[in-house]
Order: structure tokens, then C-alpha cells, then sequence
């Protein structure tokens, strides 16, 4: 029974992690219909972003977190501009392959910079609690509980402000909206900010929880986030923090009952299953094409 | 200015009269081929060189066949790596275990190759079903899952070497093989595209209800599409494991079919000639740039990137040179046009 | 035995009734009208006889012929075909090549031949060229042959999208609004291609329509639709002074 408990915390603090990640490619894919394959990568560099904070400033974990998720942020905004805006009206496979071409470049300039893996030092005091055969980590607390509070402010973002409600009309319709006076642009590279935000808060807590950091990282998870997103119902920001709970537990699950090479496999064909199963993702509606 | 353009369009004239000739291909082909054979007997060409030539080859394989899936279909497949790996370990199992006893490896290579893009082919039927119902997105997800689950299927059989992989292949990838299996690849989807079913291809690409009401059977192009591009992505596999002389599942990942991609949106989508262009710069230049070392993986996806922003469907995209286009195409509608015109030598 | 009998046909979405209960048949060499404000249902009639949309109630019989269930290309092969409101060309394609397309179904050669392009490859390709080639001569677009869809101005996508259609060999023909974006002159010359249609390809033909002048003009008998409900058939004049007809287009009428 504490076996099992153990492991949905364990299955929690990977599900968050995934689904910070996947709500930054879930609010991109909403408003741009674009899959931002630099997303993975981004993460990455939140990890390093952390690192460089810590180990070279030497500051504490708040400061680090907000200046991490600030840097990324910053990051996605500045990539958002260059690379993406002028693509806008392209066809939507070459935005993609852009923003593959940019996820390389941001994993082979961290290599060139740093070829070696990093190790992020213990920025929160982390004390076990036991209880009978369970232990229970507060980082373990803390990471699970801060992606809950990042989340709640998002969705509180989206459905009660107007920059929420702004982003959420520019996913139906983005020229008449223009029309309608709302700062388009602004509106896409506020959503870029949060996403990617997002997910440099999430590189961040990955770092603390898994403290080897090196830059291809981001890329098996960047791809796996894509999945919980597009599992969840891509565009559907609800769905993509269930996409990412349900990953984090299959993969947990899979690795405490099968082998852990077994895991990978299991949890992809489970997925595969589902997605046959409900083609549009958990919470997702086919776009109806008028005929 | 105006002097450039004019030598352009007469050498551009002078070009096509030689190619536009029945023995032009022929004679082109088999001198390609004389070349190869000598470089592999006499070796007077570098031996890395060779190497290069031969990944040159089998890259341009992967990309046209990738490109009939994501630029003549278009639809957006990243599992092309899987397929890859089913051709290269199922050729790499006949040559180094399955060898008849008496028979002689040399020979039994080419077949070993033809099984392993048949088992590939198998497998991209079986990708071809989730494809009838989900587009876009879904499907990028169908084959990138597929992706995953081929390389941890492979490293899960211990029989097969598991994570560490297979090796003791021999050589057996030639500079002929090598440009043997590009001709034909290069010759069969060309061939295919400018058919009835490669119409049934492009429709699907452009609107693929409207395509379905003008009698168009999308289940049975689909199939044929994945079918044919699995099937050379297998063939690929196999040369390349019979060049490295060595494989394991980590080389078959994500990366391997991002790599395909960009080499396929690079050239230009839905264009043979694009394919060829693609996989070249992409090769020759990575090779060009190797001094660089890390910094040649910074600048390739840079120059990538501003490519995508500057010609979004890539060098050729939807365009086809002229060397590639089936003459009697064009013969057909000329010999129309006169007998609609009543011209007196209208004779085939 | 009616070319085309509709029974009891009913279509639902996610609770919303598109139609109800809509009987209909249709004789060879008829040429039919479908009437009826926006949202009446009438593109839905159509996307339930191609096999766009799966009936929910309800039979459609093509000579004999049960047609629920059949997927669009099965239906289309046994004979009927359709232009769509917004023209659905293949934009990127020549103009060529749209029509080849459209004989997809009657192409005598295989998969394994066109691969290697031999055996049967060349005279059927030859013929498929020679049939379209002469299918765009009738319409007057084979000079531009090897433009791409996109590229042609309006009315000749239009003609384009029914030499495409006509390009399968229908026995049905079904208009989406043909006369869309025309000015009165181009609906005179519509209404006369319409009639030479029908007689060179010996067709019949269903056809929705706002335009009042074209319906009147070739109709030889109208059906409209309100809500998805059937609310009036008749000849052309007797629909004209149909109080409910007038109702559904205009309005309920103030007592002045």
C-alpha cells in the first residue's frame, strides 16, 4: 500500500513536470496552430539557465526561479520574433522545421559552451520525512505544489484577465480580432512568455529533482511533452496538464511493475492506444471542415 | 544583366536538347555506373571519399522517399528513422546469421538488402492504417510514437544485441550498390509520382475530401505511399549497416528522422530534384564544415533557419527540373494539339 | 425506375436536426432545383448523398442501389458527382492534372505498373491524357492546360470544377451553387451551359441555388427547404406564390 503511495508522489513530481512542459506547446499550438519543437530545448536551457544562477551568482532558490523562468521567457520572446513571426503566413510545416532548426541550434551552442554535463547544488533544504515504509522528500513536496500554483495562476490568466481572454479569441480567429483593436502581436509574445516561462520553471525543477544537467536533455522529453499535449487535446490547456499527469504516472507505473527498459515502450504503445482510441486527444474536438 | 540572362536560357536550351534525347539517360546511367565499378576495383578515388559518397547515396535514398509521405502527400511523418532501423537490422540478421550454408556473401547481399526493405515495407503498411483517420498533428504523433517504440523494441531483444547492438557486418556496401539502389529509388518514385496513383497522391496533399468525391481511393494511395517510401527508407538501412559494419538502436532515433526531415524541407518538398539537392548539402556540408567541430551543428540549423524564412517550401519546392519530368507526358498533349489543329504531320 | 429515390432522410449533429425527413426521387435527364435560405439544409443533402456525412436516418437509393454507408469514393465510382460551393480545386495542380485526377476510378493499370512504368502504363496513360485534354477543349480551357488551378480567374475555376466533376462519367450531376459570385449576364450564359450540359453529357442534374432568375429559368421543378424541413415542391411557378416559401425567404408578412 506505501508502495503504491510512493509512487503516485513519484508519478505526481514527473506528471507536473511534464505537464508545465506541455502547457507551454499546448498555448503556442492554441493561439499559432504551430508545434514550437524548440520548446524541449527551452527547457533545457532553463536548467542551465538555474545553473548559472546558482553556481555563479550564488543565489538563492526564489531569486534563481524568477530569473530563470524571466530568461526564458525573454528567450522564447526574442526566438518568437526572429525566427517565427516571419513565418507566420507560411505554410505551417516549414514553421515546424524552423522551429526544429532552432531547437538544434539552441542544443549544439549549450554543447559548444558547455560540453561537459553540469551538476545544480541543492538550492532548497531537503529533509525526509518518514513514515513507516514511506519516505517522502519536501523537494519532492515543493516541486509538486509550486507546478500546481504555476498552473492555477495560468488558468486564472487565461479565463479571468483580458490578455487571457485576448489570447484565447486570437486561437479562434486571428484577423478579425486585429480588427476588433487587440494588439495581436503583443497578445502571441505574452503567450510565448508564459509558455516558455512554463517550461524553464520546469527545467528548473527538473535540474533540482534529477541534478545532472547536459544539453540534449530536452530533446526525449521536449518530444514526450509534445505527446501529453496532443494526448490532452492539443490547444486545450486543461488537457495538456491531464496529458502530463497521465504520462507521469504510465511511466512510473510501467517502470515499478516492468523492467525499466520496458518503460519507454509500454508507455508510447499506451498512447498510441489512446490516441486510436480518441483520435483528438482527451479533450479535444475535431475541427469540423465545412464541406 | 540582360547578357547573363540571355547565355543562361541558351545554355539552360542547349542542356535540355541533349537531355531531352532517348539515349541521354542510358548512356548518363551506365556511365555512372563504369565510374563506380572502376573507383570500387582500381581505388583511385579516396577512400573517404568513397565514404562519403556512399552516405550521399543512402541519404538521398532516405530523403525521396521521405518526401513522398511529407511533400507530395503532405503529411508530416517523423518515424522514417523506424523504418530505417527494420531494414537495417533485418538485413544485418541475414548477412551475419541467416547466410545459406555454401552460398556466398556477395551474392546473397543484394537479396539480404530486398528483405530488409520488404520487412520495412510490411511495417509501413501497418503505419498506413492509423493514417486513414487522423491528419496532421495526430498523425506526427502516430509516427514519432512508432519511432520510439521500433528503437525500444530493439533495445528490449537481447537476441538482437539489445542496447549495445548488433555487429561483424561486412563491408559489403559498394560504391555500385550504393549507386545502383539510389537510381532505382530515385527512378521508382518519379516513376510513381507521375502516375495515376501519384495524382492520387498530390490530391490527397491539396484537399483530401474534394480528392475522395473525384473517385480518388485514399485509403488504397495511402498505403501504396507508405508502402513504397518504407520500403526504400528499409533499403537505406540495410546499406547503411553494411557500410558502418555496425548498428544499435540509439542511431535510429528522434534525431535520425529530424535529421531526414531537414534535409527534405531543405531541397525543396515535392520535387525529386529537391530530394537530391537536399541530401547533398546537407552531407557535403556537414562534411566541408567537420574542422568547425560542436560549431558546424550551430551553424547548420542557423542557415536552416534563415532558409525556412527566406524560401518556406524549401531550395526546388514544388518544382521539378526538367530532367526529371517524363517526356511523354508532354509528347502526348503536343501530338493532341496538332491533331486538334489538323496539322498535316501530325504521325506519332 | 426513379435514377435517384429519397426516403425519410434525416441528419444529426451533436443534437442539432440539420434535416428531417426529406423525401425526394429524381427521374434520368431531370434537372431539379433545391431552394432555401442559409442553413436550410441544403448542402447537407448533397454531403449526405456523396457519403460525406453518414445518414442517421434514412435511405438513399441510386439506381436501386442503397447508398447510406457507402464511403464518398464508392459513390462517386457508381456514378455521381458534385461541385461544392467554395470551389474546391486542387489549387497547387495543373489544371491537367485536376481533371486526370478525376479518373482515378477507371484506370486500367496497377500499382506495381506504375512503379515501373510498363505494361498497360503508357496507352493508359495516354488515354486518360487524350479523354481530359478533349474534356477541357469542350469547355474551352485546354490553352491554359498546364497552369496551375489557382492561377485562373474566377469563372474559369468555376467551369474547370464541373469539367472535373464531369471527368468521373457521372450519371448525376449535383451543382453547389453555380451561379455564386456571377453578375446577370454570366447567369444568362450559365442557364444555357447548364441546358447544354445535361444534353451533350446526357446528365441529371440537382442543383442549389439562391439566384432567383436561374432557378426559374432552367428548373424543371423545385424542392425548399427551411430549417430542414421540406415546406414546399412544385413547379417553379407554383413555388413563386407560395405564401411559406415567401415567409421563409422574407419574412413574416406585417398587416399594413
Amino acid at each position: 500500500m506505501a508502495y503504491i503511495f510512493q509512487q503516485a508522489l513519484n508519478a505526481l513530481q514527473l506528471g507536473s513536470i511534464y505537464a508545465l512542459i506541455a502547457l507551454g506547446y499546448t498555448m503556442v499550438y492554441g493561439i499559432l496552430t504551430m508545434i514550437n519543437f524548440a520548446h524541449g530545448d527551452l527547457f533545457m536551457i532553463g536548467a542551465f539557465f538555474c545553473f548559472l544562477l546558482a553556481v555563479h551568482l550564488k543565489l538563492s532558490f526564489v531569486p534563481t526561479l524568477l530569473l530563470s523562468m524571466l530568461g526564458v521567457a525573454g528567450l522564447g520572446v526574442i526566438i518568437e520574433r526572429l525566427a517565427y513571426k516571419p513565418l507566420r503566413n507560411a505554410p505551417r510545416v516549414s514553421a515546424i522545421i524552423t522551429a526544429l532548426g532552432v531547437g538544434l541550434f539552441l542544443e549544439n551552442f549549450t554543447l559548444a559552451l558547455s560540453p561537459y554535463p553540469k551538476h545544480i547544488p541543492p538550492l532548497l533544504e531537503n529533509t525526509t520525512w518518514i513514515l513507516g515504509t514511506l519516505s517522502i522528500s519536501s523537494l519532492q513536496i515543493i516541486i509538486i505544489l509550486l507546478s500546481l500554483v504555476l498552473m492555477l495562476i495560468l488558468d486564472f490568466i487565461v479565463q479571468h484577465t483580458k490578455a487571457g481572454m485576448a489570447m484565447r479569441a486570437i486561437s479562434w480567429d486571428k484577423t478579425i480580432v486585429a480588427l476588433m483593436g487587440v494588439p495581436v502581436n503583443k497578445i502571441i509574445s505574452l503567450t510565448f512568455a508564459i509558455g516558455t516561462g512554463l517550461g524553464g520553471a520546469a527545467g528548473m525543477l527538473y535540474g533540482l529533482a534529477y541534478p545532472v544537467i547536459d544539453p540534449y536533455m530536452g530533446i526525449i522529453i521536449g518530444w514526450k511533452a509534445f505527446i501529453c499535449a496532443v494526448v490532452g487535446g492539443i490547444g486545450n490547456i486543461r488537457g495538456a496538464m491531464i496529458g502530463g499527469f497521465i504520462l507521469g504516472a504510465v511511466e512510473i507505473l510501467v517502470a515499478a511493475f516492468f523492467p525499466s527498459t520496458f518503460r519507454d515502450f509500454v508507455a508510447f504503445t499506451l498512447l498510441l492506444i489512446l490516441l486510436i482510441v480518441r483520435p483528438y486527444g482527451i479533450l479535444g474536438k475535431p475541427h469540423p471542415q465545412k464541406v | 544583366m540582360v547578357f547573363l540572362k540571355t547565355a543562361w536560357h541558351a545554355l539552360k536550351k542547349r542542356w535540355h536538347t541533349l537531355t531531352d534525347t532517348r539515349y541521354f539517360w542510358p548512356i548518363f546511367l551506365m556511365a555512372g555506373l563504369a565510374f563506380c565499378v572502376a573507383v570500387d576495383t582500381f581505388g583511385f578515388v579516396d577512400l573517404y571519399l568513397q565514404l562519403i559518397l556512399i552516405y550521399l547515396g543512402i541519404n538521398i535514398i532516405l530523403t525521396v522517399s521521405l518526401n513522398l509521405i511529407n511533400g507530395y502527400m503532405g503529411e508530416f511523418s517523423v518515424g522514417h528513422a523506424g523504418f530505417m532501423a527494420v531494414g537495417a537490422y533485418v538485413a544485418s540478421l541475414l548477412t551475419v546469421h541467416g547466410l545459406p550454408a555454401g552460398v556466398s556473401v556477395n551474392f546473397f547481399f543484394p537479396l539480404a538488402i530486398l528483405v530488409g526493405g520488404v520487412a520495412a515495407a510490411l511495417v509501413g503498411f501497418l503505419v498506413a492504417i492509423p493514417s486513414f483517420k487522423t491528419r496532421g498533428d495526430y498523425l506526427a504523433i502516430v509516427t514519432l510514437a512508432f519511432c520510439m517504440i521500433v528503437k525500444s523494441v530493439l533495445e528490449n531483444i537481447d537476441a538482437v544485441g539489445g542496447p549495445r547492438g548488433l555487429l561483424g557486418m561486412e563491408k559489403l556496401t559498394t560504391l555500385p550498390w550504393v549507386f545502383f539502389w539510389t537510381v532505382l529509388s530515385l527512378w521508382v518514385i518519379r516513376n510513381l509520382v507521375y502516375s495515376n496513383f501519384g495524382r492520387g497522391i498530390l490530391s490527397i496533399r491539396e484537399d483530401e475530401i474534394a480528392s475522395d468525391l473525384m473517385s480518388v481511393n485514399s485509403r488504397q494511395v495511402k498505403i501504396i505511399a507508405f508502402v513504397v517510401s518504407s520500403f526504400f527508407a528499409g533499403i537505406a538501412g540495410g546499406l547503411f549497416a553494411h557500410a558502418l559494419q555496425f548498428i544499435n538502436p540509439r542511431m535510429f532515433d528522434i534525431l535520425k528522422s529530424t535529421d531526414v526531415l531537414i534535409m527534405v524541407y531543405l531541397g525543396g518538398i515535392a520535387s525529386i530534384s529537391g530530394s537530391i539537392i537536399g541530401a547533398s548539402i546537407y552531407t557535403i556540408l556537414l562534411e566541408i564544415l567537420r574542422p568547425l567541430g560542436v560549431w558546424r551543428m550551430v551553424l547548420m540549423p542557423l542557415m536552416l533557419v534563415l532558409l525556412m524564412i527566406f524560401r518556406p517550401h524549401g531550395i526546388m519546392g514544388m518544382r521539378e527540373a526538367r530532367l526529371f519530368t517524363p517526356l511523354r507526358d508532354l509528347a502526348t498533349e503536343k501530338l493532341w494539339r496538332q491533331k486538334k489543329e489538323g496539322a498535316p504531320d501530325a504521325t506519332p | 425506375m426513379p435514377l435517384l429515390e429519397i426516403s425519410r432522410l434525416t441528419h444529426r449533429f451533436a443534437g442539432l436536426c440539420a434535416l428531417s425527413d426529406f423525401n425526394f426521387s429524381m427521374e434520368p435527364h431531370e434537372l431539379v432545383g433545391i431552394l432555401g435560405p442559409n442553413g436550410a439544409g441544403k448542402t447537407t443533402v448533397f454531403n449526405l448523398i456523396t457519403g460525406v456525412y453518414r445518414a442517421s436516418e434514412g435511405h438513399i437509393q441510386f439506381e436501386g442501389r442503397e447508398m447510406v454507408g457507402l464511403t464518398p469514393h464508392q459513390i462517386t465510382r457508381m456514378g455521381i458527382a458534385r461541385t461544392f460551393q467554395n470551389i474546391r480545386l486542387f489549387k497547387e495542380l495543373s489544371v491537367l492534372d485536376n481533371v486526370r485526377i478525376a479518373c482515378y476510378g477507371r484506370v486500367a493499370y496497377t500499382p506495381l505498373e506504375a512503379l515501373l512504368h510498363v505494361g498497360r502504363f503508357r496507352a493508359e496513360e495516354n488515354r486518360i491524357t487524350n479523354q481530359a485534354l478533349d474534356l477541357l477543349a469542350i469547355f474551352k480551357l485546354d490553352e491554359s492546360a498546364r497552369e496551375k488551378a489557382k492561377n485562373l480567374p474566377y469563372g474559369m475555376q468555376r467551369r474547370l470544377e464541373i469539367a472535373r466533376a464531369l471527368a468521373t462519367g457521372p450519371k448525376l450531376l449535383l451543382l453547389d451553387e453555380p451561379a455564386a459570385g456571377m453578375n446577370p449576364n454570366e447567369i444568362l450564359q450559365l442557364m444555357e451551359f447548364i441546358r447544354w450540359i445535361r444534353q451533350t453529357f446526357s446528365v441529371t442534374i440537382l442543383l442549389i441555388e439562391h439566384q432567383m432568375r436561374l432557378v426559374m429559368g432552367i428548373c424543371e421543378r423545385l424542392v425548399v427547404l427551411d430549417f430542414g424541413a421540406t415546406i414546399a415542391a412544385g413547379l417553379p411557378a407554383d413555388i413563386q406564390a407560395n405564401p411559406k416559401v415567401l415567409e421563409a425567404y422574407l419574412g413574416e408578412e406585417v398587416n399594413p
